[in-house]
């Protein structure tokens, strides 16, 4: 059992990483204590709480279930936002891409929202929407919404129109080219599309949560990760700030991860 | 349509602009921004439909941004509006600037000495997945001022992607090219100049694109939670002071410079591409 | 031009052995390969694909290292006991199979690289022989062209001439026409013997294509399927210059009749082991 662990800590490169990832620590330490320790702080990092500290208000943390209930709940709003890009982005990227009048008439007015950031929707969508979550979700779908459409009409631009020869030349209906050669040549691009909307998603909903839950809005106990970074914030609990980014950290990445290997799963065929 | 063209008498460059605009492809694009409009008037202010009643109508957007007088005070007759685009970009050019300035020799020596990969790259994707807007607390602790948290954490933003692409661009440079450098006698520095960073323009340029829109994202955000002046915190206040229509209007502007400052990055990088652009061009052709 | 070219570029491939990966899969790509070229030479290297040439190719340029034998250049030990892999230099130039031209300097830049890189020259020096080797190699006004702009036969000629420009004693050539019609073929060979003709360096060409191989080399070895190793070595005895006619005389024919079946007989074998082309 401890092969692989011992295995990954000789290897070269992976020990290299982990000296850097302790230096890091111990410089982190040193510049947060640096006030207390010398007098003087260092500039900026002084201010950070240092990890120790951090390590010491976490821990508690594990046992709180606010605490979990908030990563269920911004998980959850990622998830929602996130899939319902998909489900909306995906065939709406692929009716652009494959009618050349729906892309005419829809994309140039599509690229001109493209450049508002989602957060600029906010007030626009808590008017629109009737409760705070939907708001939170609208602006959510629309972080990832916009990047899975661009990759979708991306891969679906460059399927080599030998393909589409080739398919005609065997007889192939236009259900059939459909199913057959755009849906496998867009699946990649797919994916591509939503790591990186994963990865907005995470932002918009932490912004969201902090915006709407701690903004001038006041809307009461909104919960989440990105809400209870702002309250810790305003309580002064500082070491529970950077509990809160590093628990948002790892969320993200546990998210971007696993929409990662679904997205390898299908796309099996490109790797040799 | 050609019998007209040859009536007119024009000059190349004037028939060609003249064909596109009468093309069906710019009609279409004029039919989809009018269907849009029209939707959005007759949802809100002639329909009233359950919920789009509540938005700002089209006429009243329009009447307040383009009224020397306006009620909620911006348009782009006021010197106020002015004032919140000129804050918003000089903190995103700050940003950028900064984080390019970072953000690109660190990719480079990313992606060019698997030494330095190997310590400082997990440091970096540790960091990296943390949200931006996360850092919002931290950054005011952090730094005094109104003004540093802000461009802070607009730097964040771009500087992570910026460093990440141009780590990428020099990874997938073909090693042949490497190759034939070392055996034309090239030194490690040599090659560095003349191979590294000219093969992951493309790459680092493509990067700096998404880097000027994720400048954007993270200013917006940043100003909307703490800051004044600004076309973020215009958004909100103007939010929260119920003057719905200049949320519109601060929102219109935003995606009007977040694609003028998009493009500048693109037509930079395509003017120090020239080879590039040559070669994509001979490929369509 | 220096010393005499013809004594430049000598090359001696002594028993050398290559195994890729050899804790893990143990492949071996060379099986004890033993090669003398003589100075001034034009060596065909002839085989299926995937069988180790490029392999041997890139041990000399000193991209991979050997794990047994040794290769010598003039008497100078490249790579051997001791010294696993060979350090690249302008002495021996690689022409890549895709061709590594920097797409982002324009022809003339691309030519004066590898002289500028050394910095023994003058720049105006460099760039006088820069165009005086392009109006040999019949390229002149593309001075300023990019890569991208210029057609695959073009793109050949410049890549060898910015070999040329560095007075290599090698010039290491990786199937470098593999992706030209055999119109362009015929036309890039003749120029290549031209070029040949002017600056007598050693060639060291790798190419599945037997006529090519006959047409161009004054020596020719046949290799077996991977691992390589040389099953024929034998002087193509046509005078230069050669001209295309040359291949349908009866010399031409006689020495594609005596070594066609054993091509033939290695590409079953590589066929059957399912190689992948290098």
């Amino acid at each position: 059992m401890f092969r692989p662990i011992q295995k990954f800590l000789f290897n070269r490169s992976s020990s290299r990483g982990l000296i850097a990832i302790i230096i890091f620590l111990l410089f982190w330490e040193v510049c947060s204590r640096s006030g207390v320790w010398f007098g003087i702080p260092v500039p900026w990092i002084g201010k950070v709480p240092a990890p120790t500290a951090v390590v010491h208000a976490w821990i508690p943390m594990l046992s709180d279930s606010g605490y979990w209930t908030s990563w269920l709940l911004s998980i959850k709003r990622v998830y929602i936002g996130f899939i319902f890009a998909m489900v909306i982005g995906i065939p709406f990227g692929l009716l652009l891409a494959i009618n050349r009048t729906a892309y005419g008439l829809i994309f140039p007015t599509f690229e001109v929202f493209r450049p508002i950031p989602p957060l600029a929707w906010v007030p626009v969508a808590i008017i629109f929407w009737p409760t705070n979550e939907m708001s939170i979700a609208f602006v959510t779908f629309l972080g990832a919404f916009y990047t899975i459409v661009i990759n979708v009409l991306g891969g679906a631009q460059a399927i080599d129109q030998r393909f589409f020869q080739a398919a005609r030349s065997m007889g192939s209906s236009q259900g059939d080219v459909f199913k057959r050669i755009v849906f496998p040549a867009v699946v990649p691009s797919i994916a591509v599309g939503a790591s990186v909307g994963m990865g907005i998603t995470w932002n918009v909903v932490i912004a969201a949560e902090m915006i709407s839950g701690g903004g001038s809005d006041g809307g009461g106990k909104g919960g989440g990760l990105g809400f209870f970074i702002w309250d810790s914030y305003l309580n002064n609990s500082y070491d529970l700030i950077v509990v809160g980014m590093i628990s948002i950290g790892i969320a993200g990445y546990l998210s971007s991860g696993l929409i990662r290997i679904i997205g390898d799963h299908f796309t099996k065929w490109t790797r040799r | 349509m050609n019998k007209i063209m040859l009536k007119l008498n024009l000059n190349l460059r004037e028939e060609s602009l003249i064909r596109k605009l009468l093309s069906p492809r710019f009609f279409l694009m004029i039919t989809g921004f009018v269907i849009f409009l029209c939707f959005w008037h007759l949802s809100v202010e002639v329909w009233q439909l359950p919920r789009f009643a509540q938005l700002p109508t089209l006429r009243a957007v329009v009447t307040e941004f383009i009224s020397t007088n306006p009620i909620y005070g911006v348009s782009i007759f006021t010197h106020e509006l002015y004032q919140h685009i000129l804050a918003s970009c000089l903190r995103v050019f700050a940003a950028f600037i900064l984080a390019t300035l970072l953000g690109v020799p660190l990719g480079l020596f990313l992606g060019w000495s698997t030494k330095f990969r190997e310590y400082v790259f997990p440091v970096f994707e540790m960091l990296r997945p943390i949200p931006i807007l996360a850092w919002v607390p931290l950054a005011i602790v952090m730094f005094t001022g109104i003004e540093t948290p802000v461009i802070f954490l607009a730097f964040l933003g771009s500087f992570f992607v910026t460093a990440l692409n141009t780590m990428l661009g020099v990874q997938q440079i073909d090693e042949s090219y490497f190759r034939a450098a070392r055996c034309l006698g090239a030194n490690s520095f040599q090659v560095f100049k003349h191979v590294v960073i000219p093969g992951a323009m493309p790459f680092i340029f493509t990067g700096l694109q998404i880097s000027v829109g994720v400048c954007w994202f993270s200013l917006v955000a940043a100003e909307m939670v703490s800051g004044q002046y600004g076309l973020g915190y215009i958004i909100n206040t103007s939010y929260t002071n119920v003057r719905y229509p200049t949320i519109i209007i601060g929102m219109i502007t935003l995606g009007f410079i977040g694609y003028i400052t998009s493009a500048m990055v693109r037509s930079v990088g395509k003017s120090l591409m020239k080879w590039r652009m040559r070669e994509l061009a001979l490929s369509e052709g | 031009m220096t010393n005499s070219p013809q004594t430049r570029g000598q090359i001696s491939i002594k028993d050398v052995v290559k195994i890729y990966d050899p804790e893990g899969a143990a492949v071996m790509a060379v099986d004890h390969c033993s090669l003398e070229i003589a100075a001034g030479e034009i060596c065909m290297i002839v085989g299926p694909s995937g069988c180790g040439k490029t392999t041997l190719l890139n041990a000399i340029a000193g991209f991979h290292s050997i794990n047994g034998g040794s290769i010598e250049m003039d008497g100078q030990l490249l790579c051997g006991p001791g010294k696993p892999q060979a350090t690249p230099g302008s002495d021996r130039i690689v022409v890549f199979q895709n061709g590594a031209l920097f797409p982002w300097k324009n022809v003339i830049d691309n030519l004066m690289f590898g002289p500028l890189m050394s910095g023994k020259l003058p720049f105006n020096e460099i760039k006088e022989k820069a165009l005086y080797m392009m109006a040999d190699a019949g390229l002149s006004g593309t001075e300023n062209s990019f890569p991208g702009e210029l057609s695959s036969g073009v793109k050949r000629r410049v890549e060898i001439v910015r070999a040329l420009m560095n007075d290599p004693s090698v010039l290491l050539l990786d199937e470098p026409y593999r992706a030209l019609d055999s119109l362009s073929k015929s036309v890039m060979h003749e120029a290549l013997l031209d070029i040949y003709a002017k600056n007598k360096v050693t060639i060291f060409f790798i190419t599945h294509d037997l006529q090519e191989a006959l047409f161009l080399g004054t020596k020719l070895a046949i290799m077996t399927t991977r691992p390589c190793k040389p099953k024929k070595i034998l002087t193509v005895d046509i005078p230069y210059p050669r001209s295309y006619s040359v291949v349908t005389e009866k010399r031409f024919r006689d020495l594609m009749e005596e070594t066609s079946h054993l091509v033939h007989e290695e590409a079953k074998k590589s066929f059957a082991a399912g190689e992948k082309e290098g």
